[in-house]
């Protein structure tokens, strides 16, 4: 793709999704609902503790994956 | 003044509702309009705006009072996005009823059919987030390469390449459909 083919897309893009309107704002006070969240949050905090070790698996698998098959490595890097 | 928005800040990093009230309602509209860049869907952009300051509130012993809270609230707001359009399904997004409800400067040229139009907007939302996330702010926001840059945590040249890829790809979606753009 050549610069003038990047400026078409570009273009292109531009046409497809107009810009958001710079002085864009809630539509609503959003302090109750971050108040009500923070409530909330002892709850949550217990499910993300969940969550990271679902990604500590995750992590783990994949290092042991790339070591089986290092041939993988730059297939990974590719789409990161 | 700035004497009075170091206090609101170290206030806030000690853990003082207070202030992250003042600094919310300081910052709630610029981080709203960073996320609604991002998702292009007003409704989740509130939802994430509260997720948004969730986070900072959670992270506030983290924040270093002595550098500007902005940027940090954008980097952390840009995550959140990034998490959401990661959840999200590819086919669901940017439907016509959210480009028509999204609050959006006038930038449509008679001369593109609104059938290429659709069909870029429908390809561009099967791109990767990453690569997605790059592109809207860089290319349709128009936002400094910099900017986008430090809310990403990632190199100028790192956008510019994702900003590259995101374009090249489009490209190929669009001939595979039978779109010479």
């Amino acid at each position: 793709m050549n610069a003038h083919d990047e400026d078409r897309m570009k273009q292109l893009l531009r046409q497809a999704l107009p810009p958001v309107e710079t002085d864009a704002e809630p539509a609503r006070d959003l302090w109750p609902a971050v108040l009500r969240r923070l409530d909330a949050e002892p709850a949550r905090a217990a499910g993300s503790l969940r969550q990271n070790w679902f990604d500590w698996a995750l992590l783990t698998g994949l290092i042991v994956f790339a070591a089986a098959f290092p041939a993988t490595i730059p297939v990974f890097l590719y789409y990161l | 003044m700035p004497e009075r928005a170091s206090s609101v800040l170290d206030h806030f990093q000690q853990g003082d509702l207070d202030a992250f009230e003042s600094l919310f309602r300081m910052h709630q509209r610029a981080v709203y309009g960073w996320i609604l860049r991002i998702v292009r869907d007003a409704s989740a952009a509130e939802d994430l705006t509260v997720e948004t300051f969730w986070r900072i509130h959670r992270a506030h012993a983290r924040f270093e009072s002595e550098r500007a809270f902005e940027p940090w609230a954008r980097r952390i707001a840009t995550r959140a996005a990034l998490d959401w359009l990661r959840a999200r399904r590819p086919e669901t997004e940017l439907t016509d009823r959210v480009l028509a409800d999204l609050p959006a400067r006038p930038a449509v040229d008679p001369g593109v059919a609104a059938e290429i139009r659709n069909k870029t907007a429908q390809a561009f939302a099967r791109l990767p987030s990453r690569l997605r996330v790059a592109a809207v702010l860089a290319v349709v926001e128009e936002q400094p390469y910099k900017d986008v840059a430090a809310a990403l945590g990632i190199t100028v040249t790192a956008v510019k390449l994702r900003v590259f890829r995101a374009l090249r790809l489009l490209r190929k979606d669009l001939e595979r459909q039978g779109i010479k753009p």
